[in-house]
């Protein structure tokens, strides 16, 4: 019985084992623990969210899992309960796994300490985004036929984004080279992060199998570092021409929801490059065998 | 009477091996004296004896917020950290911002009797940041020491207009919390390597440095005394120097989890490290260490914050800054100036004292001297667990730490005296 909390400190054993399972149920298997009839999987969405959260829920429903949602919505989050009594009410209600995003960077540690529950982690803070880590991981996987040495370049507001954090924590782990691109308020120290960052994306592009594109989050004060959104996506946006300075090979990728014509235009998006189908494909797939194992053994 | 043999006693020649007397709330004698019948005969066995620490830097949060503490715990608590004298920050509710909530006060505290408590009062009228507070009339109640601690006065142009008012009413001084606001956000810990890991929005060196060189060049140009609040940074250390050696009228205090510990103590998000200003670099900590064995920090000063264990069992983002210090500051500070026993009661009691205006404490041991004395066992180890205070914040819980107060003396009565064997 184990929840995800965070791929950092994973061996690369376990990234694998992981990223198998999910391919063994992409390819029409069912998960290696079975069905797990009666149990509850419950959703708990601090922030908007509408693909991980379906994602998740229809995994769950495939494992046969009952489930539970609560979101800020119509909760009681309104009326002053804490997040801590939020987590010991669903867990008193018969929660078997949680599923939690939420702003708090320390929020889904908080939740297995406070309910003694696995916990999948669907994204806290800016810290981590686990499993959507996976699913571009697979999806790489899937495409190159292995990750090893794969150059990969995130473009974007890395300091402002769990997704790249996450990718940090663990891609390197699987081989993958990884190289920050961006204006410099959106780029991470590469002292701390042991990371390659560079300003300028064009002088990558000949270089790297994978484009990996950042959303700029409005929501989380991307645009007050930069004087213009239309200045950014002259600089780093990903357009037809630098398409064409690509490799035959090299891919495009995005976690979504993407800003059309800001970050990425709708050649890049739509075309036989874009993986972005792809990644969202395998949102299901990963998130069944995360959970299928955070449900294994004795409840 | 109260007769203390085989202390180390801080006289003002130096340190000495003697007994000392005490009658009322003076030192009647320093040497060997036969004591008097009934008098309490105490055993030092070789611990400091030096005058009671004072504190420039404690929140007793009375009135507004008894909850997490008031005059009474925070005594206790002061006392038991050897203390005999605190600055108490006017960030209540109401914020101590005119003569009669200063006087109320501090006169609630002498009620109480376990420590001479004085208050900051404001610097802008309701700590709003806009306008003066009324200095004439906390002035007249015995206020010296002005802040609007939590946050500093926020436009350059009123901090010049205070300043060059206070220059009329002598021993005024300023002290001010240096935290640029646009510049410190909304960050939960320092803007370093830790912060970066866990992607939480943090809090840059410069929101403090900032500050501190906007405030020395004030003072610079106005001639008022300013007090720098819990230094953090070493780049502020080096602006507080430069100034001092351009006769800049400049003061500074550190906190003992500033000299203890870094942001490498973050990792585990303890909502009981989070405080502001926030545990910075290991170079920075290393640059307080050494400033304030050098002198160019004056003093340590708790910082002491309480909140109930409730209101920090939360996310680490959503914790209120803060941690407790009066209980464990001596022991933290001693170890961080050496163990040495002249450094210690200058930077804990003397130095403090002349910055507060105080004229009964920080006061070496000699005959005639005020009561105010605290007994220290430099070399006990200890482990804290519990707490005077109402509140258990403590950066410490856990921690083994070197050097222990054994008992405290408050205008010549024992006003703690739980550390005596």
């Amino acid at each position: 019985m184990s929840g995800l909390l965070t791929l950092r400190g994973m061996s690369r054993e376990s990234l694998e084992a992981l990223l198998d399972s999910a391919q063994d149920l992409v390819s029409g298997s069912l998960p290696e623990g079975g069905i797990h009839g009666g149990a509850t999987v419950t959703t708990v969405f601090f922030e908007p969210s509408t693909r991980t959260r379906l994602s998740f829920e229809k995994a769950a429903h495939h494992l046969g899992a009952h489930v539970m949602s609560f979101g800020v919505g119509p909760s009681s989050t309104a009326k002053g309960e804490s997040f801590k009594d939020t987590i010991l009410t669903l867990a008193a209600m018969g929660t078997d796994v949680f599923v939690i995003r939420h702003w708090l960077a320390d929020a889904a540690e908080l939740a297995a300490t406070w309910s003694e529950r696995p916990v999948v982690n669907a994204g806290v803070g800016r810290r981590e985004h686990p499993t959507q880590t996976l699913i571009d991981a697979l999806t790489m996987r899937q495409r190159f036929g292995r990750l090893d040495g794969l150059r990969m370049a995130i473009v974007g507001d890395v300091s402002n984004s769990r997704v790249a954090r996450g990718h940090l924590a663990a891609l390197p782990t699987l081989g993958v080279e990884m190289t920050l691109v961006g204006p410099t308020p959106f780029l991470l120290d590469s002292d701390t992060w042991g990371v390659r960052t560079v300003t300028d994306l064009d002088a990558e592009l000949g270089d790297i199998d994978v484009v990996y594109l950042l959303r700029i989050q409005r929501e989380r004060g991307s645009s007050a570092d930069i004087p213009s959104n239309q200045g950014y996506a002259r600089r780093y946006g990903m357009n037809q021409e630098r398409l064409s300075m690509l490799k035959p090979t090299s891919v495009v990728m995005h976690p979504g929801p993407i800003n059309r014509g800001l970050e990425i235009d709708d050649v890049s998006a739509d075309g036989d490059r874009s993986m972005i189908l792809e990644q969202v494909a395998n949102g299901v797939p990963v998130r069944m065998a995360v959970l299928s194992r955070a449900l294994e053994g004795p409840r | 009477m109260i007769v203390i043999r085989n202390a180390r006693v801080l006289r003002s020649s130096g340190v000495e091996q003697s007994t000392v007397v005490i009658e009322g709330d003076t030192v009647l004698a320093v040497g060997d004296e036969p004591p008097a019948n009934g008098a309490r005969v105490v055993d030092a066995g070789g611990a400091w004896l030096g005058p009671g620490l004072v504190d420039l830097h404690v929140h007793f949060r009375e009135p507004g917020q008894t909850w997490k503490e008031d005059m009474e715990s925070g005594g206790r608590a002061a006392a038991a950290g050897g203390f005999t004298a605190a600055l108490a920050m006017p960030n209540t509710e109401p914020p101590i911002d005119g003569g009669e909530r200063a006087k109320a006060a501090m006169e609630r505290s002498q009620a109480i009797g376990m420590l001479d408590l004085r208050v900051a009062g404001c610097l802008t009228r309701g700590r709003a940041g806009t306008e003066m507070a009324d200095f004439d009339a906390m002035y007249e109640a015995g206020v010296r020491v002005f802040s609007d601690d939590g946050d500093a006065v926020p436009e350059a142009g009123l901090l010049r207009r205070i300043m060059a008012y206070l220059i009329d009413l002598p021993g005024a001084v300023v002290a001010e919390h240096p935290e640029d606001r646009s510049l410190a956000g909304n960050g939960h810990l320092h803007q370093g390597s830790v912060a970066a890991r866990h992607g939480i929005e943090s809090l840059p060196a410069l929101a403090e440095d900032v500050i501190v060189a906007r405030d020395l060049e004030i003072a610079r140009v106005t001639g008022v005394s300013l007090h720098v609040q819990h230094v953090s940074t070493s780049n502020a250390v080096e602006l507080i120097r430069r100034a001092r050696e351009r006769g800049v009228p400049v003061t500074a205090e550190v906190t003992p989890h500033h000299l203890a510990l870094d942001e490498s103590a973050l990792e585990g998000l303890d909502p009981n490290l989070k405080m502001y200003p926030p545990l910075r670099g290991a170079d920075d900590r290393a640059a307080l260490v050494e400033a304030l064995r050098g002198g160019l920090i004056d003093a340590v000063a708790t910082d002491h914050a309480p909140h109930t264990v409730a209101e920090k069992a939360v996310p680490f983002e959503e914790a209120p800054r803060g941690v407790i210090g009066l209980e464990t500051a001596a022991a933290v500070a001693s170890a961080a100036l050496g163990h040495d026993q002249a450094l210690f009661y200058d930077r804990l009691s003397a130095a403090p004292s002349r910055i507060a205006g105080l004229d009964r404490q920080g006061i070496a041991v000699e005959p005639g001297s005020p009561a105010n004395l605290m007994l220290f066992d430099p070399g006990a180890r200890w482990i804290p667990k519990s707490f005077a205070s109402k509140s258990e914040n403590s950066a410490f819980t856990g921690v083994e730490l070197t050097g222990k107060v054994m008992a405290t003396i408050y205008e010549g009565r024992i006003s703690y005296e739980g550390g005596l064997g």
